[in-house]
């Protein structure tokens, strides 16, 4: 989808994360997804009479690691309170950052070789969740609603971009890269389907040449596809409304995934004075050089670098190899591959194995260490393992872990000598003589009947790429 | 017997503090439906406080308040105790945990009998804003205690505990120890923790305690003070010795006697500040008069300040949670008729006034403003010092007025805590003492103020008042 020539979109996004400590924000109740409902609170971030917000070392940690991933400037800086009344936010204030975030004026780069400039990465609390039940299930017109505060004064960072992305397939590549950024430096698990990575973006078109349009703010968008839908669907509505002779409203849009289309939550008119004052229950923030220091020191290569890495490995990568490349990247096994190269694996063989079989949830596979991947792939190599049979070794230690020997041999994947499959095939076309003369006479399409046969004798420990080949020598003998 | 004296009694076992409670209930009860001090007694939890505390003793514990009986102003948190900052939207709830400041107190063996009226949520200067009736002061009955911590001071003035603790924001612990002719300190902001206590306005509150004698007031604010990791914003420093310098005098100290402290107040305060300033220069002190004229601003800057922080630390009362809910059609109907109900007078005009303070368009007229001169306070306070070490003034303009006198004034009672609010904006300490009767025999307060952490000096110079005035 694009704009006509001539007209350009301009979007910005703010993307949420939330933070991988160990305890919230401002007390120390667990930071963990998916406990029952109010079960990790407490006084503090139940908001309750005389509590008082500690800050968290480790989320200062990471948020400046944040900061010094996109290249941002780490500043002393403070805590304010946004004003607002919300059921899901115990104190009606949620403690945020404002005028003085941490981070300011960074910048991303993304694979395209395009930069997106970041304005800043700031610190703030998350509020708790609301379900609401009856009516639409949105807060306006629901017979009750139910909060879990669990989530109250789990740790954010907030990342807002410049206003430099010029298409959603851009915010799209933008939002991957932040995520991939985001995972590396340890701060976020990235998971945008249990809400903690958020992203709104902000959308509007103009004529090239002239300023930029009235911008509106899409919310609710899910996933990477809600977020370039929504973005393009965005654009085209606010050209067609200029484009008929309308203007374009200031005001927050909610994405609806199942009917493709943004709908106005809120508009500006609407719009809240959160009435932000420095929040007094907290000190200044302000992290002395060592401490600074001490963290980039521990931030590990981000994606963009370990893309190159892989991809130096590769002689006159193809397009594939090069998605692949970004799949292992994404994925966070490049490790792997570099563990599998080191084994003596073809580095071929090793990314495409690490991006096909392993492209599942990262959280789904905690057996796999870089060194059973490499020894599986080397098995496969060796011939010691079919490719069929690799994978299969590949999913065991996924779930299971252990010795990629041993678990072939476990699951009887024993190799099969050449002698021994003579002797099968001997007897399969003593069994089935019409069909090997059909073969023999040259109808390419029986060798599946074989395979197969032999396969199944075989319990499929049979190199298919081994057996097709003694068939071939078979022919004509 | 004071608060010295039950402890060392009930320490050396001459007496228990079983039975310290027990005749301090006795006195509660006595007086406590005339005065309306206590809005919630918990008579049967302080007995079993109190024989804990006698088996402690038993055990070779070292107390320094053992069996000393207190009264807490309502806006402290104590676990599984009603506890409602005097306001209406807090009915029923009991906290789940304790303030800081009564951990401490328990700890050192002090007995809390039950909460203290108070005004709502701290905001008012006679405890006539409570949702639970105003307190009577307890010299002439007539009359209102002060406040926000009338009830605190009430309870000390009428003898049925020795000590209190109050929470000062503008002069809410000083104004009230003035008009019920008791010691009252403000400690410097950070000296003690705020973990626990129901916030009016978060930058300038602090507890502090009640005594009728310095001795007293000291030892117990030995005992709350000190860093709290729960507080960040409390001070890095272990409590200072204070007891230990009561009796430093103050010959060779530089003594301020400050005009914008006196000015406007009754000619019977004034003279009382003058005369105290006599016994100080006859204890080998040097009295000077200053002038800070940046204090005349403290009253305008404070009611932008305070209420801006209040409107914010207030809006959780919103009826989801805790506290009366008064139902209504949708989630922000509930919140407004809950807040409408549940709120006094005195409340929505200071969250309005915050609100507005804090508006888009207006933050930096008003809010902004008033940091400002904030700032200026501060720094002018500093040039003080560089020259005295030791502020003089009056603590409150006139003696304990008549109940009703002023609650349809609301300008005529802010004025009750001009000379105090300047120490709270500052971040400062400031001790009022007993010095000196004005009308119908009514006490006079004068007020010692010093920079952050000066509060050995100032209790030592209120030592050496107390003395003068023949105690």
């Amino acid at each position: 989808m694009s704009l006509p020539e001539g007209w350009e979109m301009v979007v910005g996004l703010e993307v949420h994360t939330e933070l991988l400590t160990r305890t919230k924000l401002f007390c120390g109740c667990a930071n963990a997804f998916g406990a029952e409902p109010n079960t990790q609170t407490c006084p503090v971030c139940l908001g309750l009479p005389g509590s008082l917000p500690v800050l968290n070392r480790r989320a200062v940690d990471l948020a400046m690691a944040i900061g010094l991933a996109l290249h941002a400037t780490v500043s002393p800086s403070t805590f304010h309170r946004k004003n607002y009344f919300y059921p899901d936010m115990p104190k009606d204030f949620q403690i945020s950052q404002y005028d003085r975030p941490i981070n300011a004026g960074g910048y991303l780069d993304l694979p395209d070789g395009s930069r997106v400039g970041i304005e800043r990465a700031h610190l703030e609390e998350d509020t708790g969740k609301s379900t609401h039940l009856g009516g639409s299930g949105r807060i306006h017109g629901a017979e009750r609603s139910l909060v879990d505060y669990n989530r109250s004064g789990v740790p954010l960072v907030e990342i807002v971009s410049a206003p430099d992305i010029r298409s959603a397939a851009q915010a799209r590549a933008y939002a991957a890269e932040l995520r991939g950024i985001l995972i590396a430096a340890g701060a976020s698990d990235g998971r945008m389907e249990e809400g903690s990575m958020r992203i709104d973006a902000n959308v509007s078109v103009h004529r090239v040449g002239e300023p930029f349009g009235t911008r509106c703010e899409m919310k609710n968008l899910n996933s990477l596809r809600s977020l370039q839908r929504a973005i393009d669907y965005e654009a085209e509505r606010q050209y067609a409304l200029v484009a008929s002779g309308g203007v374009v409203r200031q005001e927050t849009r909610h994405w609806d995934e199942d009917r493709g289309v943004t709908a106005t939550m809120r508009s500006k008119e609407e719009a809240d004075d959160y009435r932000y004052f420095q929040e007094p229950d907290l000190v200044d923030l302000a992290p002395e050089a060592a401490w600074v220091e001490a963290v980039r020191a521990g931030l590990g290569p981000m994606p963009a670098e370990r893309r190159a890495r892989l991809t130096a490995l590769l002689t006159e990568p193809t397009d594939a190899q090069l998605d692949a490349v970004g799949t292992v990247v994404d994925l966070g096994i490049d490790g792997f591959v570099e563990a599998a190269v080191a084994a003596g694996v073809e580095v071929d063989r090793a990314i495409a194995r690490a991006a096909n079989e392993l492209a599942g949830d990262p959280h789904e596979r905690p057996g796999l260490t870089g060194e059973g991947f490499a020894e599986t792939l080397r098995l496969e190599q060796a011939g010691d393992l079919s490719a069929t049979q690799a994978k299969t070794v590949l999913s065991t230690l996924a779930l299971a872990g252990g010795d990629p020997a041993a678990v072939a041999r476990e699951l009887g994947f024993e190799r099969m000598a050449a002698d021994e499959l003579e002797g099968l095939l001997e007897r399969l076309v003593a069994e089935h003589p019409d069909e090997w003369r059909r073969y023999d006479e040259g109808d390419d399409k029986l060798a599946q009947f074989f395979t197969g046969q032999v396969m199944r004798a075989t319990r499929g420990q049979a190199d298919g790429k081994v057996v097709l080949d003694l068939l071939r020598a078979r022919r004509g003998r | 017997m004071n608060a010295l004296e039950v402890a060392a009694s009930v320490r050396a076992g001459a007496t228990s503090a079983v039975e310290v409670v027990a005749e301090s209930l006795e006195r509660v009860a006595a007086r406590n439906e005339e005065l309306n001090v206590f809005i919630h007694l918990d008579a049967e939890g302080a007995l079993a406080a109190a024989a804990r505390v006698d088996e402690r003793v038993a055990a070779g514990e070292a107390l320094p308040l053992a069996g000393v009986p207190v009264a807490l102003k309502d806006n402290l948190c104590v676990r599984g105790q009603p506890t409602t900052a005097g306001s209406r939207i807090l009915a029923g709830w009991r906290p789940p945990y304790d303030a800081t400041v009564v951990e401490r107190l328990a700890a050192a063996g002090a007995v809390a009998l039950g909460k203290a009226n108070m005004d709502e949520f701290a905001m008012g200067s006679s405890t006539e804003t409570s949702a639970y009736g105003p307190t009577r002061n307890p010299l002439d009955p007539t009359r209102v205690p002060g406040g926000s911590s009338g009830g605190s001071a009430a309870a000390v003035a009428a003898g049925m505990v020795p000590v209190a603790l109050g929470s000062d924001t503008g002069g809410s612990i000083r104004q009230p120890a003035a008009l019920c002719g008791l010691v009252g300190v403000k400690p410097t902001y950070g000296l003690v923790s705020r973990y626990g206590l129901i916030a009016f306005a978060s930058s300038l509150d602090q507890i502090g305690p009640f005594a009728a004698t310095v001795a007293e007031a000291a030892l117990v604010l030995e005992v709350i003070a000190g860093h709290d990791p729960l507080d960040t914003t409390s001070l890095p420093e272990a409590a200072p010795e204070l007891s230990s310098h009561l009796d430093d005098g103050v010959a060779g100290r530089r003594v301020g006697l400050c005009r914008e402290l006196v000015e406007g107040a009754d000619p019977e305060v004034v003279a009382s500040v003058h005369r105290a300033a006599e016994v100080l220069a006859g204890a080998g002190a040097t009295v000077e008069e200053v002038s800070i004229p940046e204090l005349r601003l403290g009253l305008s800057a404070y009611y932008l300040i305070a209420p801006a922080e209040a409107s914010s630390n207030l809006a959780r009362y919103d009826g989801v949670r805790y506290g009366l809910r008064v139902d209504g059609p949708d989630v922000e109907a509930m919140n407004v008729a809950t807040r409408t109900v549940g709120f006094g007078d005195e409340v929505k005009r200071r969250v309005m006034l915050g609100t507005y303070a804090l508006s888009a368009g207006y933050y930096d007229a008003y809010y902004g403003q008033a940091l400002k001169v904030r700032t200026r306070m501060i720094e002018a306070f500093a040039r003080a010092y560089a020259r005295v070490d030791t502020l003089l003034g009056a603590t409150a303009p006139s003696v304990a007025f008549a109940l009703g006198a002023k609650t349809q004034d609301p300008l005529a009672m802010y004025l009750s805590d001009v000379f105090t609010i300047p120490t709270n904006l500052a971040g400062e300490a400031a001790v009022s003492v007993p010095f000196g009767a004005g009308e119908a025999g009514l006490p006079i307060g004068v007020q010692l103020l010093g920079p952050a952490r000066s509060e050995a000096r100032l209790l030592g110079a209120a030592r050496v008042l107390e003395a003068g005035e023949g105690r």
